[in-house]
């Protein structure tokens, strides 16, 4: 049976009134996520056959991907990657339908572009680990079933080599979830302090000490899913719609700077068609890794030009609000302006982002390490 | 319609590249330069005949390939990528479309073969957007003077905007004298026309121009990539402070940067082979900058070397500073946009 003949046999024989079982039913066809393989939610096709489920699913009740980002994006393929039969069977399903959260717990206060450097220490206590540390910049933590946490595990070996990747129990004793208020006067991110937290061995995903190596699928998929985001209305057309709207605003100069801006836009836009287009025909190009770099400049430019075309003083709102997912459409120019600067640091620096590429795709020598050999224990701090 | 180079274009891309590695090194270029042939006939000679360059856009029945916008791009940034000094967008792509766009049959196929070379007699300069100069006639013969155009020196057959459409006329019937040209790998002439006898064969649009500015942005995708895997190549091998300058981030963020132009360049430029308004303009606007900046990272990044006549990377930048003026300037096109897409003053 064809792809879209299942899908639509799907939607005769299903009711999307009763939008969890719809959602559970889905998975259970294999209609969930088309390349995952069959029993874990999809038909083991290819990538971009997804896109002919989406449309064939359009109006039906969908998993809230906003809000269940970091599960999708960065969780469900890290578990893919590394999980046990029994954990992609757990955890993949309940992070589909969006019935459990997920948070990632990477960051630290002495760890952000060198995360390798972490300390949260993870000690082996019989079936168990016990976990002491602090991790920060913690989206959705308060939400959160689940987290993914990289811990030091062996701090005698040097940075990269110490390090084991759990799935954390967001219910266990010794989490606790603290607000970090933003820049947009909201909170989408918190501190977790993690003290004395019990977490079975069951819940370690790969190999003692291999952790870097599980964090890295993570976050490979963090910047794709950063620079892919789903949008519903590009910033470039927030921005062209408010000029089109508001002709006692316009100056020459606004003009050449719109237009500039609108050809960045199209291009980053034609940019990210191209890389879609590759990865259907099976052939990831490194493209990838530059689309969230584009995304954040484009991003803040816009809005930034947004704000000083609006000639906008005022600002909607400064209540400390949890948000269940970052919305750019529905808040005003001065919250657009004020979010998008988090685009650039967000899921590794703009900066980082450069090493990356000059690195791995244009093949850049490194910077001399003075870490690389040293144990973590000894670095200097 | 894809992004993506099917497989046939990388075939036509693979036997192009091969002949230039052969026929046309950068030193080869720079030694011609300065020589009483700046453009390579016999290399055009073996592009138009052994690939069949000359006859790409025109039509089988006309005895040409046939083919699309999309192959000639390809071309295109071939030749970009070697600043091939040969009479292809003069020739294959801005006279031969005026041609077809004005249904004159019998000059294509003199074309088709690569025997005769024509150009468009227009100011390389000129915008899509704007009147194109046209040469007037008095009692049935041409009189006037067009300055900047491409490919004159080596043209047979001079297609020439006049007031009434496109006429025609022989090399031999007008005065063709070579400019010091900025860019001496396509340099510029003044045609200039004493009572020349001319034939009327259709009639001309201002789309021409644009199409050429479409492929024209492939081209400066060719430019960008030369520079851009040159000086890669460059600072993984010149040792400064006991280290490649090439580890250095304030080498290696320039570098990343200009590989994300190159990245958005080649989506633009391969989008603009549809030809439509929207596609040409935005890769014209967005195309020409970044071959200039590549080109201008290139020398900055090689250091002395890249302000010496020996090196080849000034070749680039003056054919890239060129380009972005020719066939509309980048402020041209996005001026264009402000009606294409709504967006007005």
């Amino acid at each position: 049976m064809d792809l879209v003949e299942r899908c639509r046999e799907f939607r005769a024989t299903h009711d999307p009134s009763d939008r969890l079982g719809w959602l559970r039913a889905r998975f259970d066809a294999g209609l969930a996520w088309v390349h995952y393989p069959e029993g874990l939610g999809g038909l083991g096709l290819s990538r971009g056959m997804q896109a002919v489920v989406e449309a064939e699913m359009s109006g039906t009740p969908d998993n809230d991907p906003g809000r269940i980002g970091i599960g999708l994006g960065m969780a469900a393929p890290t578990i893919l990657a590394f999980g046990t039969d029994e954990q992609k069977r757990r955890f993949l399903r309940p992070l589909w339908t969006g019935e459990e959260v997920w948070c990632q717990l990477f960051s630290e206060p002495g760890a952000g572009s060198d995360l390798a450097t972490l300390g949260t220490r993870a000690v082996r206590d019989g079936d168990e680990w016990v976990v002491d540390g602090q991790k920060v910049w913690t989206s959705g933590a308060h939400h959160a079933r689940w987290g993914i946490l990289v811990t030091r595990t062996d701090p005698d070996v040097p940075k990269h080599q110490g390090m084991t990747y759990f799935v954390a129990d967001m219910h266990a004793p010794g989490v606790e979830v603290r607000p970090l208020r933003q820049i947009t006067g909201e909170a989408e991110f918190n501190e977790v302090f993690l003290t004395g937290v019990r977490l079975p061995d069951d819940l370690r995903l790969g190999a003692v000490g291999d952790g870097w190596r599980v964090a890295q699928t993570t976050l490979m998929n963090e910047r794709v899913a950063i620079g892919a985001g789903p949008a519903r209305r590009s910033m470039a057309s927030i921005v062209a719609d408010a000029w089109r709207e508001h002709p006692e605003l316009r100056s020459p100069a606004m003009h050449q700077r719109l237009l500039k801006l609108w050809v960045d836009a199209e291009v980053m836009r034609l940019t990210a068609v191209r890389l879609r287009e590759q990865l259907a025909a099976g052939h990831p190009g490194p493209e990838g890794s530059g689309m969230k770099l584009l995304f954040a400049r484009l991003h803040q430019e816009l809005s930034g030009f947004e704000v000083e075309f609006r000639r906008e003083l005022g600002y909607d709102d400064w209540t400390l609000r949890r948000p269940e997912t970052v919305d750019f459409v529905g808040r005003e120019a001065g919250y657009r302006y004020l979010r998008a600067k988090g685009n650039s640091i967000e899921g590794g620096t703009s900066e980082i982002l450069r090493n990356i590429i000059a690195e791995r795709v244009l093949g850049l020598p490194s910077e001399p390490r003075v870490d690389k050999d040293v144990p973590w224990k000894d670095l200097p701090r | 319609m894809s992004l993506l180079y099917s497989d046939v274009e990388e075939e036509l891309r693979a036997a192009v590249r091969s002949l230039l590695a052969d026929a046309c090194p950068p030193s080869a270029v720079l030694g011609r330069v300065e020589s009483a042939e700046p453009y390579d006939l016999g290399l055009w000679k073996s592009l138009a005949r052994d690939i069949g360059v000359a006859g790409l856009l025109i039509p089988e029945e006309h005895g040409g390939a046939g083919a699309t916008p999309r192959e000639a791009a390809v071309v295109m940034e071939e030749l970009g990528r070697a600043v091939a000094p040969v009479p292809f967008l003069s020739s294959a792509v801005l006279a031969t479309r005026a041609l077809l766009d004005a249904g004159a049959s019998a000059p294509l196929e003199r074309l088709a073969s690569g025997e005769t070379t024509a150009c468009l007699v227009v100011p390389f300069a000129a915008s899509p957007y704007a009147d194109v100069p046209v040469v007037s006639h008095d009692g049935g013969a041409l009189t006037g003077t067009v300055r900047g155009v491409v490919g004159a020196e080596v043209a047979d057959l001079l297609v020439v905007p006049v007031d009434e459409g496109l006429a025609v006329v022989e090399a031999s019937a007008a005065e063709i004298v070579p400019a010091v040209s900025l860019d001496q790998t396509r340099p510029i002439a003044t045609v200039t026309f004493n009572d020349a006898a001319y034939e009327v064969v259709g009639g001309f649009s201002p789309d021409v121009l644009r199409a050429g500015a479409g492929l024209l942005a492939s081209e400066q995708l060719g430019i960008a990539e030369w520079c851009l895997t040159t000086t890669v190549a460059y600072v993984k091998e010149r040792r400064q402070f006991a280290r490649q300058i090439g580890s250095f981030q304030a080498i290696k963020h320039r570098l990343a940067d200009l590989w994300l132009e190159v990245v958005g360049a080649r989506a633009a430029a391969r989008n603009a082979v549809s030809l439509e308004p929207q596609a040409v303009a935005v890769a014209a606007a967005y195309c020409g900058p970044v071959a200039v900046h590549a080109a201008e990272e290139a020398l900055q990044l090689h250091g002395g070397i890249g302000m010496t006549w020996e090196h080849p990377v000034h070749l680039y930048l003056k054919r890239a500073k060129a380009d972005e003026i020719a066939l509309g300037t980048p402020g041209d096109h996005r001026a264009a946009l402000a009606s294409i897409a709504d967006l007005p003053a």
